[in-house]
């Protein structure tokens, strides 16, 4: 933060606007610095750094940056999914289930389809088609919760996990809870292949949060949703249809969470009700980790981008070092409660960071009114 | 309709009835006194962990990790139990795997009233957090030689026979510790002050703060509580079962939040009621028992508990809406 030349907005030297010690103050600027983005580049570069120093030769590979490259784009799309719900203060917990009954769908439809017409030409067509089922799914399920949570009014917590539960349980029964095989050969590009050195989900993971960055701060549609985020009164006084805007974020997030079901299956060369659970959590943690306000208005994709990077620097690291899942369990865990603690801690003693739409001196009234 | 006529304890109970009169058209042996005991003995874990979360609810917030607390205390009281060779005593069994879930329900209370941090990531934080530690550090391997005094236990039956029919049926003195948390939970709600401020927090924060109800000292009893009732469920649990698994428990925490918003729990708080709580909890419990009698598979159990979720939820927010609407 540059220093402000007028003494009245300059902060006291001694002491912060809610009287923490200036040493408090010194050691929250060394970690803070400019921008909570700023801070978690740093953050990350520090992980990278360590995990490479520790383990060189496994860690800091061309094979191990490959390996990376391949696994992000998936969770990073889940998370990119929690980031734009929490923008409205909601949240939405069943991207795993819809992840995972889209990508059921595009496997039942490849299978069926591919046998019957012949040719390449006729297998890409199927495939196509069979990803545009799943898109349509995503899609359709985030306009049940959008409705859910606008129209019938039920709290965005409840009616993500009730239709969470519903989307996995179909997906159960149209299995009958086994993995689904049978995608066609030239399917497993869209997980595994590569184009230009770098992995093809990555390239779409890149392509969609491009198209996510610039549709939250190039649009009015992205005002809008921060202003509903931020104060959701505000905005409905303001001639801005909340429920609008709530179904279409539940939708954009039931489309991101079906081609991360897309990418999932084609790397696993099969789709299952029960793929990626742990997901779930991961993907809230690289949200909130990312810098977004859980109590909605503040988060930006720039923040995922860094948070996932430092989770994948983390995760594979720990694999190196044989670190053990359940252990690997409580460190997310126990990372989620700190950093949320770091970020309060940062609000609180620092004034709005530039960009950010409000300071976050204490969370508001309403508190969890989501 | 009347007012009366709407609500969801209403709704529930002739749902449970419904249920009850088609399984038992399809298998008279449903109605029989070793099918109700069987429910009264599933119904314990859920009963007890759905009291918690009832208040988690009603002070405003929401909870998922009892289950871990359940299944931590569970474990590492059972262990101690073992180790130390102190097995003997079912008071210390209790006072320690209760003491352990106290402990754990006050880190909870640490990250949601000592920083105001939101309670779903917060819980979801420690679930992982509990979960991890216990399977990674505590340990993983299944406890079967249980202490004498939880095996003891275990037998102890209030009720035992053999109907008419020759089904033997049982009721584990287990029981009475539902009804106890029941009379307890209904004490300090109905008539105390500190149930008043639970309610008066979640319904809403900044009046109860500034009518002088202390938020954050209400916060942390009752997560502390949810702790206690988690620690005690998870030892009747291993005792009834009379094994200790750390892997138990957990991923049950959506049927026990379906039990309770079923039983008309607002998550927006300062709103329900312990016998919609219990009749929810008896829903799930029917739900979970019936669905193979009545010909529906068990891969439709988690479609029937979201469903379930979406109408206890959907109806009474919609009837509020619409409320809502005639106003203005």
């Amino acid at each position: 933060m540059p220093e402000l030349a007028d003494p009245q907005t300059r902060p006291e030297p001694h002491g912060g606007p809610h009287g923490e010690p200036p040493a408090l103050r010194r050691l929250l600027g060394l970690v803070g610095g400019a921008s909570p983005l700023t801070r978690l580049a740093v953050i990350t570069a520090i992980i990278f750094l360590v995990m490479s120093l520790l383990r060189p030769d496994p860690f800091f590979t061309a094979g191990n940056f490959s390996s990376m490259a391949f696994q992000i784009p998936e969770f990073a799309l889940l998370s990119l999914a929690i980031m734009v719900a929490m923008l409205t203060g909601g949240i939405d917990l069943s991207i795993v289930g819809v992840a995972n009954l889209s990508s059921i769908l595009a496997v039942l439809v490849m299978r069926h389809l591919a046998p019957e017409v012949g040719g390449e030409a006729g297998t890409l067509g199927v495939i196509a088609l069979g990803i545009l089922v799943a898109l349509l799914c995503g899609s359709l399920c985030g306009l049940l919760n959008g409705l859910c949570v606008s129209y019938i009014n039920i709290p965005p917590i409840l009616a993500t996990l009730g239709t969470g539960l519903i989307f996995t349980g179909i997906a159960t029964v149209l299995t009958g809870g086994a993995a689904m095989m049978g995608f066609p050969a030239e399917y497993s590009v869209i997980g595994n292949g590569t184009l230009l050195y770098v992995p093809v989900p990555m390239w779409i993971f890149v392509a969609l949060a491009a198209v996510v960055a610039v549709i939250l701060s190039r649009t009015a549609f992205g005002l809008k949703v921060y202003m509903m985020g931020t104060n959701p009164l505000a905005s409905r006084f303001a001639g801005i249809s909340n429920a609008g805007i709530n179904i279409r974020i539940y939708m954009i997030c039931g489309f991101l969470a079906a081609v991360a079901g897309l990418i999932i299956a084609s790397r696993a060369n099969s789709a299952k009700a029960d793929y990626g659970e742990a997901y779930l959590l991961l993907s809230v943690l690289v949200a909130v980790l990312g810098g977004t306000n859980p109590y909605g208005g503040v988060g930006r994709v720039g923040g995922i981008v860094l948070a996932v990077l430092s989770m994948q620097f983390l995760s594979s690291g720990f694999n190196m070092m044989q670190v053990s899942n359940f252990a690997k369990e409580f460190i997310w865990g126990a990372l989620l409660l700190v950093v949320m603690v770091v970020n309060l801690l940062q609000f609180r003693s620092a004034p709005a960071a530039p960009g950010l739409p409000r300071p976050q001196g204490q969370p508001a009234p309403s508190l969890d009114k989501t | 309709m009347p007012s009366w006529a709407t609500r969801n304890e209403v709704i529930v109970a002739l749902v449970i009835v419904a249920l009850c009169v088609v399984t038992a058209l399809i298998n008279p042996s449903f109605l029989s006194l070793a099918t109700l005991f069987d429910m009264l003995r599933n119904g314990i874990l859920i009963g007890l962990l759905a009291i918690g979360v009832m208040l988690v609810l009603i002070s405003g917030g929401i909870d998922v990790s009892f289950t871990a607390i359940a299944a931590f205390s569970m474990y590492a009281a059972t262990m101690l139990l073992v180790d130390l060779g102190i097995g003997d005593s079912l008071l210390l069994a209790f006072l320690i795997s209760a003491g352990i879930g106290l402990s754990l329900g006050m880190i909870n209370a640490l990250f949601i009233a000592g920083f105001g941090l939101p309670t779903l990531i917060v819980t979801l934080g420690t679930l992982s957090a509990f979960r991890g530690f216990l399977l990674a550090f505590v340990g993983s391997d299944l406890i079967s030689n249980v202490p004498p005094a939880m095996r003891d236990f275990s037998r102890s039956m209030l009720v035992r026979g053999t109907d008419a029919a020759g089904y033997f049926y049982s009721l584990p003195t287990a029981v009475l510790f539902l009804i106890a948390a029941v009379v307890i939970t209904w004490f300090i709600l109905y008539r105390t002050m500190l149930g008043r401020s639970i309610f008066a927090v979640g319904g809403s924060r900044e009046a109860a703060a500034r009518i002088g109800f202390n938020v954050r000292a209400t916060q942390v009893f009752v997560y502390g509580y949810v702790g206690v009732l988690a620690g005690t469920a998870g030892l009747i649990h291993a005792s009834l079962a009379r094994v200790a698994n750390p892997s138990d428990i957990v991923g049950l925490e959506l049927e026990v939040i379906a039990a309770v918003v079923l039983g008309g729990a607002r998550l927006t708080g300062g709103y329900g009621t312990i016998t919609g709580t219990l009749l929810g909890v008896t829903l799930i419990v029917l739900v979970n028992n019936t669905l193979v009698t009545l010909g529906i598979p068990t891969t439709w159990q988690k479609v029937m508990i979201g469903f379930l979720i979406l109408l206890g939820t959907g109806l009474p927010a919609f009837q509020a809406r619409l409320r809502a609407n005639r106003m203005g």
